[in-house]
């Protein structure tokens, strides 16, 4: 269970929240523009990266409000708690730790 | 005049009448919350037919003041409450409040506070919007009733951290519901409508171990 720092209402538990994908996926300009390929890449191609990832949490049974999170998904520490439309800030460690047990 | 007198007379009526046939969420459950409280231990209660309004303002913008003169000012922060006598306005997120009057504040016992409140918005950008029959209350108190609350809330309910007169919207047995600390042994639980059967039986449960009879 992650305890995640709501940035209206606090520490909260996670079934408290909802899970919004990876953030800082930016809308085209003009969408008529793109191609078949484009457009599938802009609505279903996302990100899987081991380490920092920034992802949209809402406090569904809180708050309501939406927010960014800048989570490591190899060892869920969370990094950062951001409102939605503020740049993705550095992530303390990019290369994170292995998960324990694994073969180096 | 006579027929402005008559159509008042015959609207009260119909009220009285609409008053007789409702039903609260959770009148089913009376006799089973009076027979699984045990006075002085914990005890739970239906509190029907209060009187909720959602009101949605931003913070800081004249519509949110006008708003706040109306019930007593608007809490700014999560878990506060604000209000004046007995009208209390629950922080429900940044932007958005919940007002708990007496069941006597609506429009149809004669109450004025949703046309206070709707005249006080006027036409600023918020919102005011009657949701009495949207939640129902349930009243649990006593010395047990936070060990009860803590089987199905992951808030530290500890009274160090927890206040009397702070409310926090929250899971409590796995159903999305408002808990309002009203004294040092009493709390108040808003579960919406269709919840408030589960919610009520859940309690029910809860409370067993502390309600029944010792087991020699």
């Amino acid at each position: 269970m992650l305890l995640i720092p709501c940035p209206n209402c606090g520490p909260r538990d996670e079934t408290e929240f909802h899970y919004g994908g990876q953030a800082h996926v930016p809308y085209p300009k003009d969408p008529a523009a793109l191609n078949d390929r484009e457009w599938a890449e802009l609505l279903f191609y996302r990100d899987n990266p081991k380490g920092a990832f920034a992802e949209r949490w809402v406090h569904s049974t809180g708050c309501r409000q939406w927010f960014n999170m800048l989570r490591d998904t190899v060892s869920y520490d969370i990094q950062a708690v951001y409102p939605t439309g503020a740049p993705r800030p550095d992530s303390a460690t990019t290369t994170s730790a292995s998960p324990e047990g694994a073969v180096q | 005049m006579a027929e402005t007198a008559t159509s008042h007379t015959s609207a009260r009526n119909h009220a009285e009448k609409d008053l007789a046939v409702r039903t609260s969420p959770a009148s089913h459950l009376l006799e089973a919350f009076a027979a699984g409280s045990l006075a002085g231990t914990v005890e739970l209660a239906e509190l029907p037919y209060l009187t909720l309004l959602g009101v949605r303002a931003a913070a800081g913008t004249e519509t949110a003041d006008r708003l706040a003169s109306v019930t007593g000012g608007l809490p700014a922060a999560s878990g506060e409450i604000r209000g004046s006598g007995e009208t209390s306005v629950l922080w429900l997120g940044p932007a958005e409040f919940l007002v708990v009057a007496p069941a006597e504040a609506h429009e149809s016992l004669g109450g004025a506070l949703i046309q206070a409140l709707q005249s006080a918005l006027a036409d600023g950008e918020g919102q005011v919007v009657d949701l009495s029959a949207n939640r129902t209350t349930f009243e649990l108190t006593g010395p047990r009733a936070r060990a009860v609350l803590e089987k199905g809330c992951s808030l530290d309910l500890h009274p160090r951290e927890f206040k009397a007169g702070t409310a926090f919207s929250t899971m409590i047995g796995n159903i999305p519901a408002i808990l309002w600390k009203t004294g040092e042994e009493s709390f108040r639980v808003l579960p919406r409508a269709s919840f408030a059967d589960f919610l009520g039986r859940w309690l029910l449960d809860a409370m067993r171990e502390y309600a029944s009879a010792e087991v020699p």
